[in-house]
């Protein structure tokens, strides 16, 4: 049962994991994209519509075509996603609270609206689609998984992407700390006109941080259908995860590693009110809500400590203009 | 000619918006040379640099760099060139280390903090320096920092370094180290641009100097041949008088006695130490202290906006003769007393002014609870505002440019002139002539002694010790939270003075 428990938690914590790795990116080059929910929509609607396009249509069913072609659908809408919010916050220097609002709302209606039209295609009796064969292919497990008892099945009955977005954290974590590439993101995102006056481009940082942590973010959508949901699309079943993997950034303190950590505890502590035996509806809800407690305590403690290096980058949420006097 | 034109600008023309920052400027700097470039506030010497530097990019105009002519469009392409500068605010990374702020923007070599922070030692011992290349950003002083700035461009090979007042924000002591690497630069054969308000550092250290007035070339002189008053001359384009107005103080009564003041961070650093003093009516009390040594902390806490520890700030009013300690009082109602606080923190807009609304309403944030109805009346402060910007020759296309536009210099002339308006009893100004030319400076010092005339305790915070010395009544030293001696400014000396700046427990000194 505890085995159970945590291997949920786990896949719980990855669609949050690839949220919050995409969102620290995005931040740590002094973007705040709060459209990160919106964009992790968009890249579960476009996994799901290229499956369908594919199972509907594919004369032959070839499995590894039916994953590559949904994680192309989504790169690209989460990749345009980034853009839109780069061109308006980078470019254009808007709000970039507003702008990221605006996505997200945007990336829900969109998602919803093509949902909608997927469900009124296949007819269904139910008001989801189901792409039971492509989600088998996202979920096939190293074959020796299940011969291992427990440790297998803690530490090998996930699927490639659960691997990929803990790869992508730890990756993601080296290059800040011991990369020039990562010293020059940190530099922009703390105090850009420092990084332009050392030469660096501060725009070209913004935009390739903020597409990159946007591609990765929509995986997590992706994931979540494909995976968590086995392949069963229903509108706004994605729910707050966008939001929850926001909060995350702040429990892990902008640091990729610790997030590993953080999106399996929020994992559990999204779904532990299922393993407690006789809860009410409301004592479920109050349960629901412990991650974001728990993410007010940190943020507490954080201030509390007052530590320079657990604070946002310096910059975060404003737009960078050389001349700006 | 012997030496040899390492850079050189020619009608170079740099406009923003309806301000004219820089009009058809020559210059030109030889190898091996320091040249100082004087210029009041707004006559455009940042901007100069900036362009150099890459920062903005000129209207129009040439610039050439060992006789060659280039095109400088990015803070990279300075660097190409070896130009290599000292902003006035640092540009550096809080949270990084010393090595990381250096090396940032290089791609030339493989990344490695190690073998970096061995050749940033290397610089150092060449130059004289003393650093820690793993110490973080916001751990360090200011002197370090600007340590920082420099190793950062002689890293990049820079042969042009551009110094932004260097000296602002030094002590005494830290100034003359900074000025004896400079002259080692110079020995090397590196050619140094220091733009600085101070005529005696600009006479000590330079080969020749070239005076801006109103975004405007003037000329170069040779140092040998020039002096203080010709020089300001050149400056300001009229004769002005250099020495500092001081009057016997008026009546003077005790009208602000501060006791046992004690303030401790939330770190548990003791900001302030028992300080005690006393201000009288009609006298100017200056206080001296290298910066961060608890000033903006003792004049917070007087004026209600600092919590402290122990101690009591007994007010005696002169109007009723009570007696009230201020530390029970709200900020407002502290006001109401009288007690003006006009303080010019390092980032000018920091406090005071709203750097996105014009001067007008920047007046208006000391008056809007004198209107009677809901609506506001601008007639009044509009008023305020403008004999403001005639009084104080503040540069500006009107009373209705956001404040942020304004230059710094001018930026603080609108924020002591709001602050004098309102005929204080109690007057306190930290660094008002901080960035200020020198004809701007000698108008707040007069409007500082016109306060002291109209029965006003003044309390000065300066950094400059001769100013100190000139203006005030009597002195008292800060260091490291604590009152370190008080004197009568008519007879010290800035030796005195500076040695008291650098004194800590038990009486030993900092830098020797």
């Amino acid at each position: 049962m505890i085995i159970a428990f945590i291997q949920r938690a786990i896949m719980q914590g990855i669609p949050l994991l690839f949220g919050s790795t995409g969102e620290i990116i995005t931040e740590k080059s002094g973007n705040l994209n709060l459209g990160i929910p919106g964009v992790m929509y968009v890249g579960g609607i476009c996994g799901v519509i290229g499956a369908f396009l594919y199972e509907q249509n594919a004369t032959a069913f070839v499995p590894f075509l039916a994953v590559l072609i949904p994680i192309l659908c989504c790169l690209l809408g989460s990749f345009i996603m980034g853009l839109i919010y780069s061109v308006l916050t980078a470019t254009l220097r808007a709000n970039q609270n507003v702008t990221g609002l605006a996505l997200t709302t945007f990336g829900v209606g969109f998602g919803n609206f093509f949902g909608g039209s997927l469900i009124k295609i296949v007819k269904s009796d139910m008001p989801s689609v189901v792409l039971t064969k492509t989600s088998n292919c996202f979920k096939a497990v190293l074959p020796f998984a299940g011969k291992l008892g427990a440790v297998g099945k803690l530490l090998f009955s996930y699927s490639f992407l659960a691997y990929l977005a803990v790869i992508i954290a730890l990756v993601a974590a080296y290059v800040f700390k011991h990369t020039r590439m990562g010293l020059h993101l940190r530099a922009v995102g703390e105090s850009p006109a420092t990084a332009d006056a050392a030469g660096i481009n501060v725009i070209r940082y913004k935009y390739l941080s903020t597409l990159i942590g946007s591609m990765i973010a929509g995986l997590g959508g992706l994931y979540y259908v494909m995976d968590y949901a086995n392949g069963v699309w229903s509108n706004n079943g994605f729910g707050d995860r966008g939001w929850l993997a926001i909060a995350l950034v702040i429990f892990a303190v902008w640091k990729p590693d610790l997030s590993i950590l953080g999106s399996f505890l929020f994992g559990g502590l999204f779904i532990v009110h299922n393993y407690i035996p006789n809860l009410t509806m409301s004592d479920q809800e109050i349960f629901k809500m412990t991650p974001y407690v728990v993410t007010i305590l940190v943020l507490v403690f954080v201030s509390l400590r007052n530590r320079r290096e657990n604070q946002p980058p310096a910059s975060l949420g404003l737009a960078y203009f050389r001349e700006e006097r | 000619m012997g030496a040899s034109t390492a850079i050189e600008l020619r009608n170079i023309t740099k406009v923003f918006g309806s301000i004219v920052a820089n009009k058809d400027v020559n210059l030109s700097v030889n190898r091996g040379e320091i040249l100082s470039i004087l210029g009041e506030n707004g006559s455009g010497k940042t901007t100069l640099m900036n362009i150099l530097s890459g920062i903005y990019f000129p209207d129009h105009g040439q610039i050439l760099i060992n006789g060659e002519e280039v095109v400088i469009r990015s803070p990279k392409d300075a660097f190409s060139y070896g130009i290599g500068m000292i902003h006035q605010h640092f540009k550096l990374v809080d949270v990084f280390s010393a090595a990381e702020n250096i090396v940032l923007g290089l791609h030339e070599e493989k990344f490695n903090i190690k073998r970096s922070a061995e050749k940033i030692k290397a610089i150092s011992e060449q130059y004289g320096f003393e650093i820690d290349p793993k110490k973080k950003i916001h751990e360090m002083s200011v002197s370090e920092k600007q340590t920082v700035e420099i190793i950062k461009v002689l890293y990049r090979g820079a042969d042009i370094l551009i110094l932004d007042e260097p000296t602002a924000v030094l002590t005494p002591q830290e100034t003359q180290k900074l000025f004896a690497v400079l002259r080692r630069m110079r020995e090397d054969g590196k050619s140094i641009i220091i733009i600085t308000h101070k005529l005696h550092e600009v006479l000590s250290l330079s080969d020749r100097v070239s005076v801006l007035r109103k975004g405007e070339y003037i000329g170069t002189v040779n140092t040998a041949e020039t002096n203080e008053s010709e020089l300001t001359e050149m400056m300001v384009g009229k004769k002005i008088s250099l020495n500092i107005r001081r009057d016997d103080p008026v009546d003077p009564q005790d009208r602000l006695t501060v006791n046992g003041l004690t303030c401790i961070s939330r770190d548990g650093v003791k900001l302030l130490d028992n300080v005690s003093f006393t201000a009288r009516s009609g006298e100017i009390l200056g206080i001296a202290g290298i910066a961060g040594s608890g000033q903006r902390e003792l004049l917070e806490a007087i004026a209600g906006l600092q919590k402290l520890n122990s101690g009591s700030i007994v007010y005696h009013n002169p109007k009723t003769g009570a007696e009230d300690d201020l530390r029970n009082k709200t900020p407002m109602q502290i006001r109401d007393l009288g007690v003006r606080l006009s303080f010019v923190p390092e980032d000018r807009l920091g406090m005071g002014l709203v750097g996105n609304m014009d001067i007008i309403d920047n007046m208006m944030l000391r008056s809007y609870r004198k209107g009677k109805t809901v609506f506001l009346e601008r007639k009044p402060p509009r008023t305020l505002a403008e004999r403001i910007i005639r009084d104080l020759e503040v540069v500006t296309p009107g009373a209705t440019t956001p404040v942020r536009r304004l230059s710094g210099g001018n930026v603080q002339k609108v924020l002591v002139g709001r602050e004098i308006a309102s005929s204080p009893t109690v007057l306190m100004a930290a660094y008002p002539v901080r960035g200020l030319d020198i004809n701007s400076s000698y108008l707040i010092y007069n409007l500082l002694n016109e306060q002291k005339q109209n029965g006003a305790a003044v309390i000065f915070v300066g950094e400059a010790l001769d100013i100190l010395i000139g203006l005030c009544d009597r002195i008292a030293v800060l260091g490291s939270g604590r009152i370190t001696g008080m004197v009568d400014a008519r007879n010290t000396t800035k030796e005195a003075i500076g040695l008291l700046m650098t004194k800590h427990d038990g009486g030993e000194t900092n830098h020797g």
